[in-house]
């Protein structure tokens, strides 16, 4: 009894406290929501003013080239599996773009991942340095250097498969490399014990760790950089996107082959998603049944 | 399972092993293979502009100015790369050129050029070239012996291409080229007061009242056009900004609508999934293209492509973060006798809040990559700026200068990002 009087007075300090600490905490959230939906709105007037069209005047304008497109698309839906064949081409070039600066950028970030990677890597003063061509690599949109290299190569795949695999490069070298830090060194020092040289160490000590983890990453970049790959075409580097910008600049006309090139691009972002995404849940889902059975 | 079933296991299973990773390199081999021929790699070294390379690089680290006599009426023009711009006004001339009846050009180790009714060039090495350019023709005088390889001459041209700069005569004309490295007029440009002074100069005129002028000079630059290049940078960004978190408020109610735990009807919860799908799988790329048509070029546009492709793939992980949702602090909440609404405020937001911003900040980050690339096809932000500037073909130290200032802002977001990330994730697990 004479504990529960003396405690008294004290629990009602404590909830005294606790409902100021929590008016505080209400009073600073409204506070930043305010500002925060003050940012969203003064925003949105900025970029509605600096727009070239206004937002408002532009809104029920929207489906008028979509409906433009489907109307064509429709009006001549017999020529749409002539055009499927014509453009398949493009787009088995803007997927060997997107696949071939995967697997470039995969093998580079995999090297520079592992010399990134404090207690895997021979040459510790390079982590810094490395890093940081790391994040350059990663800050520069492939945009920028598809174009620098259009000029001196001229348009086609190769600048765009240059571009995107520096970038994934720095994507997966970063990502990458934190997988590895999660790696057991214990195979590694297992193998330096019987001699093993760098590179035996890493193929057999750290790459059958991570390899599934790797490749989970490598299918999600593949998903990013088919996408990348056909923008890099509309500005000029061969593939799907390149048709796509010419059957779009000659306008009303060749809608329906707009359409036709839609369509192959919108089937194939999804057939991959959907693809990868599986892949992956059996590599990360798939590990540990695989261990249970073995 | 005994020894010798073990032993079989062991040897098929190192069988396999050796063989995938005898199979793998194979194929990616045969893959770059045929990547080799199918993108004509070989037929790169033709393709490779080397004149181009050696302007791009040239051109980065350091500039032209153009030395211009007209022949016919013996006018002087000094501009800088060739632009009205970079015009020094009339009787104003760098120190390596002296005005005068006759004009002389000093291009550095020996190298003078004379400028008047008769044009001579020491070459240092070689011997003296002359020149009385008229309506006949350039009239060039070379010393004896054979032309060598840096003049091309001509009855009505003659181009003497030299380490210290570019001598062209024509019939109308006279122009030297020198070259200088730098960035010209990155400051200021010629027609203001505060050309070529010292920055200790500028620090102590701006300290006694002038910083505002001064200010003013070097935003309205128009060689490098300060203003404009930071408006681009604020555009890009606030594209990034606008359609992440648009997007990310769209994506939170529709989240709920495609979780398995929160939507028990099956039909709305796929209707929600397929929009998702819908949303990601048009891309951004045709977003940009249908809404460019409707609301023309400028941020807005970019913000909206944005905002539309990532309402699907926030959508998309929302209600994945929704379905994991622990069921027990619900319950917790529920046995307070809480009503619905206070059962999400309190017992599922408080789960999903850390998970969720930290996916809509990471995208703030990759975004303003996106709104870059989104910009130099719609027409918006720095995005415009570097392709208007890649278009002109000489502008490339320009284009250096945006590359720069590209990689530092997607690094300032990445970083602020990161900043906020840990700030208000931490800040919430307190």
């Amino acid at each position: 009894m004479v504990d529960v009087t003396g405690a008294a007075p004290q629990s009602r300090d404590i909830k005294q406290v606790y409902l100021e600490q929590t008016r505080a905490k209400r009073v600073m959230n409204s506070i930043l929501l305010i500002i925060f939906a003050a940012l969203m709105i003064a925003g949105f007037r900025t970029a509605d003013a600096r727009n070239a069209g206004g937002f408002w005047d532009g809104l029920p304008k929207l489906l008028d080239f979509p409906a433009d497109v489907v109307g064509e698309a429709i009006e001549r839906a017999h020529l749409l599996p002539g055009y499927f064949v014509e453009y398949f081409p493009s787009l088995i070039e803007t997927v060997n773009i997107a696949a071939a600066s995967t697997l470039l950028g995969a093998i580079l970030g995999l090297f520079i991942s592992l010399l990134v990677t404090r207690g895997l890597t021979p040459v510790p003063w390079l982590v810094g340095p490395l890093r940081r061509v790391l994040d350059i690599l990663r800050a520069i949109p492939e945009i920028v250097v598809a174009l620098v290299l259009i000029f001196l190569l001229g348009g086609g795949p190769v600048p765009a498969m240059i571009a995107i695999a520096l970038h994934t490069v720095g994507a997966l070298g970063k990502l990458f490399s934190e997988v590895n830090e999660n790696a057991s060194l214990k195979p590694v020092e297992g193998l330096q014990s019987v001699g093993a040289s760098w590179g035996q160490q890493m193929w057999l000590g750290v790459i059958p760790q991570v390899a599934p983890n790797y490749l989970s990453y490598a299918l999600l970049r593949f998903e990013i950089n088919i996408r990348a790959s056909a923008i890099l075409g509309f500005v000029g580097a061969g593939g799907i996107g390149y048709d796509l910008r010419n059957t779009m600049s000659w306008g009303q006309g060749k809608f329906d082959e707009a359409a036709a090139i839609f369509l192959l691009l919108f089937l194939t972002i999804v057939v991959v998603d959907q693809l990868s995404s599986s892949l992956r849940n059996r590599l990360t889902h798939g590990a540990s049944t695989a261990e249970g059975v073995v | 399972m005994s020894d010798t079933t073990l032993t079989q296991n062991t040897i098929t299973l190192f069988q396999r092993k050796k063989l995938v990773s005898f199979a793998i390199p194979v194929l990616i081999l045969a893959y770059f293979t045929y990547i080799f021929f199918a993108f004509d790699i070989g037929g790169l070294a033709d393709r490779i502009n080397v004149n181009n390379a050696r302007t791009l690089i040239s051109d980065t680290y350091s500039y032209k100015t153009h030395v211009t006599r007209d022949n016919r009426s013996g006018d002087l023009e000094i501009a800088i790369e060739g632009e009205r711009k970079g015009r020094y006004a009339e009787g104003t001339a760098p120190d390596w050129v002296s005005l005068g009846d006759e004009t002389v050009v000093d291009l550095g180790n020996g190298h003078v050029v004379t400028l008047g009714e008769t044009v001579r060039y020491d070459v240092p090495g070689y011997g003296t070239i002359t020149a009385d350019p008229g309506s006949s023709g350039a009239n060039a005088t070379l010393p004896d012996g054979d032309v060598p390889d840096f003049i091309s001459a001509s009855k009505n041209r003659l181009m003497v291409t030299t380490d210290a700069g570019r001598l062209t005569i024509t019939r109308n004309r006279t122009e030297i080229f020198n070259y200088s490295v730098g960035w010209e007029l990155f400051f200021f440009t010629l027609n203001s007061p505060y050309y070529g002074m010292g920055v200790g100069e500028v620090i102590s005129r701006a300290s006694s009242g002038e910083a505002g002028a001064i200010w003013q000079d070097f935003w309205s630059n128009n060689m490098w056009r300060h203003g404009d290049v930071a408006w681009a940078i604020g555009e890009t960004i606030l594209m990034a900004f606008l359609g992440t978190f648009g997007a990310a408020i769209i994506a939170l109610p529709l989240g709920f609508l495609a979780a398995k735990n929160f939507t028990p009807l099956g039909s709305l919860r796929f209707a929600a999934r397929r929009v998702f799908d819908f949303l990601r799988g048009v891309d951004g790329l045709i977003w940009t293209i249908v809404l460019s048509r409707a609301l023309g070029p400028g941020p807005l546009t970019g913000s909206l492509a944005i905002l539309l492709t990532d309402t699907g793939s926030f959508g998309k992980m929302f209600s994945e973060a929704l379905e994991n949702v622990d069921g027990k602090q619900i319950e917790g909440i529920t046995s307070t006798g809480a009503n619905p609404m206070q059962r999400y405020r309190f017992g599922v937001i408080p789960q999903i809040t850390p998970v969720l911003l930290s996916q809509v900040l990471y995208y703030l980050e990759s975004n303003t990559r996106s709104a870059t690339i989104i910009g130099a096809i719609t027409g918006g932000g720095i995005g415009l700026l570097l392709t208007q500037a890649i278009i002109t073909q000489k502008d490339w130290e320009e284009v250096t200068y945006y590359i720069v200032l590209i990689v530092i802002m997607v690094m300032m977001m990445d970083t602020l990002s990161g900043w906020l990330r840990r700030k208000l994730i931490k800040g919430d697990a307190q």
